[in-house]
């Protein structure tokens, strides 16, 4: 029947995918409302950690959460400076 | 007891200012005293909208800071002797809108008038925020669409937790009103059914307008909708959802075009 439909009308009803894309997301959004800057939060904490051990430019610290169905994932993304470079920005406590 | 009824949605142009002029003259229409405030500042086009662009003087500004009063700044409608419009500036400064002057004068309005109806700027800042803030009911426009049907949801958390009734315990009492709809894509599989919309939002359905030629032919011409061409099918789908907002229990259906015989014939739509 959905080969007939299809053949008639030339593509496929993609009302449904809008439908699940819409639930999947909202599921995850409300679970978010209240904690807005969750994300934002994280990320200041963890550059607040690693840069007490690493030098770090806090442009390259990027942190991203990604929406599944059943699970989520949090990816942490931090550029930590080559040796030599390293060097020569220490901070005096590190010394 | 007069009711404040804000016309919210989150996105723009999902058709706000519209329905907002077409709910306000169709309640007027019924015998209800209403205006209906444009929050929209620096960008005010529900005055262009209701055919009254010309007669704007005073706006919602001048009155919060007391430049003008009141009565000086409401523009009473050409059609309709209870239909009346406090308009929005035109000046960029949005911050002199502020939480208090918005209290006083929705306070005044309640006082002379039986419906207050908001229309709220697009977005979820300031300017949306305090056109709902003092809300009673919200009516808040969807088009069959996922960015919108997203954007509506994101609203309606936003009525039940910044909404001086939500703060005090109380509930905004909410409604859906979908827009643009077309009932043959939607059963082709094409657009969002009223179904699907409805299961995301949890939320009970005010109407639905049909997408129509009309709904533009009568901002043209500056009427609302319900004014310009009662016999459309968005006016009568408005007049349905205005006897909602009264209380009435009217069947839910989406009204049709009724095409001329001709473009019947030639099966195009009415241009």
């Amino acid at each position: 029947m959905m080969n007939l439909l299809r053949l008639i009308g030339g593509r496929t009803a993609s009302a449904p995918v809008a439908r699940e894309r819409l639930q999947i997301l909202l599921a995850h959004e409300r679970g978010l409302r209240g904690q807005p800057e969750l994300l934002g939060l994280l990320r200041a904490e963890i550059l607040a950690v690693v840069s007490r051990h690493v030098v770090l430019d806090p442009e390259k610290v990027i942190v991203r959460m990604e929406r599944g169905k059943h699970v989520s994932t949090l990816e942490v993304d931090i550029e930590v400076p080559t040796a030599s470079k390293d060097r020569s920005r220490r901070l005096p406590h590190d010394c | 007891m007069a009711k404040v009824l804000v016309v919210t949605s989150g996105k723009g142009g999902v058709g706000k200012t519209t329905s907002t002029a077409a709910l306000g003259a169709g309640l007027a229409q019924m015998g209800e005293k209403v205006v209906v405030v444009d929050f929209d500042v620096g960008l005010r086009n529900l005055d262009l909208v209701m055919g009254a662009e010309r007669r704007v003087v005073f706006d919602l500004i001048n009155v919060v800071q007391g430049v003008a009063k009141l009565s000086q700044a409401l523009i009473r409608d050409k059609r309709l002797e209870n239909l009346w419009l406090l308009p929005a500036s035109q000046t960029r400064d949005k911050d002199a809108l502020t939480d208090e002057g918005v209290g006083r004068i929705i306070a005044d309005l309640r006082t002379k008038f039986d419906w207050i109806l908001c229309d709220s700027p697009a977005g979820i800042e300031r300017g949306a925020t305090l056109a709902m803030r003092y809300a009673d009911e919200a009516v808040i426009v969807t088009n069959p669409e996922v960015s919108s049907v997203r954007d509506s949801d994101r609203i309606i958390g936003m009525l039940d937790s910044k909404t001086v009734k939500a703060e005090r315990g109380e509930r905004v009492e909410k409604h859906v009103l979908i827009t643009r709809y077309d009932s043959a894509r939607a059963a082709r599989g094409e657009m969002l059914s009223i179904e699907d919309i409805l299961e995301i939002l949890a939320t009970p359905l005010l109407g639905i307008i049909p997408e129509s030629q009309d709904v533009l032919r009568a901002s043209n011409v500056g009427s609302p909708v319900t004014l310009n061409n009662a016999a459309s099918a968005p006016a009568r789908a408005y007049v349905d959802a205005v006897r909602r907002l009264m209380g009435e229990t009217v069947t839910m259906m989406v009204p049709v075009e009724r095409k001329g015989l001709m473009n019947r014939l030639l099966g195009r739509r009415a241009a």
